[in-house]
């Protein structure tokens, strides 16, 4: 039965195979045009009310407003400016804690466990407190940002410094390496890419917080501009708050693969490029 | 982090004292691990410049003395005079792959033009023309000199090379014995190398040792002149000898 399906079933194979085949890019950008184009029609045929559900062309037509009359731009400034300042704080205190924790038994045995167990407490559920400690203005969101960027910093910097392969360990003091020199040749160089995978979690997770800080309490930024357009029906000025923090972080995800690019151009992933 | 510190500090209380007759000296050498000897009163010298290859069984001490002597174990039971100009050839190349592959050679170096040093050993080796590549590039074999000539670089009195060859293609493998043997006739090191190939010990080496259950059961000189075929009559003796020795029949 397998002898006289087999042959038939191939033809069919290769008869079927078109003779043109649409590039990588333009199969995979279909689909979401396509979500977009149906989303477009179903709109605009009117089966949905645009305050629930603005067409996409009717967002874009609104961003396009945001932007020439002058209200986006202050906005967008001063929420890359508290994950800016955010992401500094907590990038860089994750970071001494993580090498001060990594690098030696001592400095672990004070920063872990502490640093372990604060990090089981959802970052974002002390916004109420950190609203009665700094009040409403800048500060409780930077600390909530540099709060939640700093663990996956931390954690990954701490794990990949310990996770130093010991052979390369024991070869470099075979050759004679000072404690600074392996420290700086063999144990930093084999975190880096840990610490990437941190810093990408960072981002994210900067973001997620800049979403909840400014939509609690604020007075400018994107998510001030987004419970504005909730208060006032505006649904359209809230898609385009989401597009926004969409493309941003993107942005941010793909300046991190840039870095990863540059700075890991030994691996042979990379190299194989 | 602290066994570095340990490493160095010992490193500096047993150097091989300059009026020795041997480039190393094993008094009663014992390390235990747990209940498990592993090393049992051991005794072992090798003269400067002498070639000796350690033949045993997987787990009858053949790494653990090579990590003692290249002071990588925390210090055993006995005495152990090694110079300190020892260095290792492991297994696995244990290049850094951040550290392009001239960089890899002179890493620790202290010496005056650290890279027109490590550019002597890596044409030494035949690899001037990746001087300047990324290790997770080169070939198995490739890697493997690097590493030879990270630690020649360093003009050894003691190289210890722990199987080195193991994980190569048998005629890379070939190759790299060829290659040793010219290295350490043109640089003179004492060479402990660690092998389970009897063909290899022969060909490379002035004297070979068993090791067996923690103690030398067998330490013979090696007289086939150089350069050695496996085909010449001596070496073939010299090999069934071995062979007996070591209970497999041919």
């Amino acid at each position: 039965m397998w002898g006289a399906a087999m042959p038939i079933l191939s033809e069919t194979i290769s008869a079927s195979l078109p003779a043109w085949r649409p590039p990588v890019a333009l199969r995979r950008i279909a689909p979401p045009l396509a979500l977009l184009a149906i989303w477009q029609a179903v709109t605009s045929l009117g089966f949905t009310s645009s305050q629930t559900m603005p067409a996409p062309s009717l967002i874009l037509v609104s961003l396009w407003r945001l932007i020439v009359t002058g209200q986006l731009a202050p906005n967008l400034l001063v929420s890359l400016l508290r994950v800016a300042v955010g992401l500094a704080v907590g990038v860089t205190a994750g970071t001494v804690l993580g090498l001060a924790a990594g690098l030696s038994r001592r400095g672990e045995d004070f920063i872990d466990p502490t640093v372990q167990m604060a990090r089981t407490l959802p970052h974002l559920a002390l916004i109420p407190l950190m609203i009665l400690w700094f009040g409403i203005g800048e500060a409780p969101k930077i600390v909530i940002i540099a709060l939640g960027a700093s663990f996956p910093i931390y954690l990954n910097l701490f794990a990949a410094i310990r996770g130093a392969d010991r052979k390369l360990l024991e070869a470099a003091c075979m050759l004679g390496l000072s404690r600074r020199e392996v420290i700086w040749d063999v144990v930093l160089p084999s975190a880096l890419p840990g610490f990437l995978v941190g810093l990408r979690q960072a981002l994210g997770i900067a973001w997620i917080s800049l979403v909840v800080a400014e939509q609690i309490n604020a007075t400018s930024g994107i998510g001030y501009l987004v419970m504005n357009a909730q208060e006032f029906l505006q649904t359209d000025v809230i898609f385009d708050g989401l597009l926004i923090y969409a493309v941003l972080g993107l942005a941010t995800d793909r300046l991190v693969r840039s870095l990863e690019r540059r700075l890991l151009a030994w691996r042979p992933i990379l190299l194989a490029n | 982090m602290n066994a570095f510190a340990e490493a160095a500090a010992r490193a500096t209380t047993e150097h091989a004292s300059a009026d020795s007759d041997y480039a190393v000296e094993l008094r009663g050498l014992t390390r235990r691990f747990g209940a498990n000897v592993i090393l049992q009163e051991l005794d072992l010298t090798i003269r400067p410049g002498e070639f000796v290859a350690l033949l045993g069984r997987s787990g009858s001490g053949k790494s653990t003395l090579l990590r003692t002597l290249a002071r990588l174990d925390p210090a055993p039971a006995g005495t152990l005079r090694a110079p300190a100009a020892t260095t290792a050839v492991f297994q696995e190349p244990r290049l850094l792959p951040w550290k392009r592959v001239w960089r890899n050679v002179a890493l620790g170096l202290r010496v005056a033009a650290p890279r027109h040093r490590a550019a002597m050993a890596l044409d030494e080796v035949g690899l001037s023309h990746r001087h300047d590549a990324w290790p997770l590039t080169l070939s198995g074999g490739e890697a493997q000199r690097v590493a030879l000539a990270r630690a020649l670089v360093r003009e050894p009195q003691l190289l210890l090379l722990d199987e080195p060859f193991a994980a190569l293609d048998a005629l890379t493998r070939l190759r790299m014995q060829l290659l040793v043997s010219a290295l350490w006739q043109a640089h003179r090191p004492a060479v402990l190398l660690v092998t389970h190939d009897v063909d290899e010990a022969l060909r490379l080496a002035d004297r070979v040792l068993l090791l067996d259950k923690g103690r030398i059961a067998l330490d013979a000189a090696v007289d086939i002149p150089r350069p050695r075929r496996h085909d010449s009559a001596a070496f073939i003796a010299q090999r069934a000898m071995l062979l007996a020795t070591l209970g497999v029949m041919e």
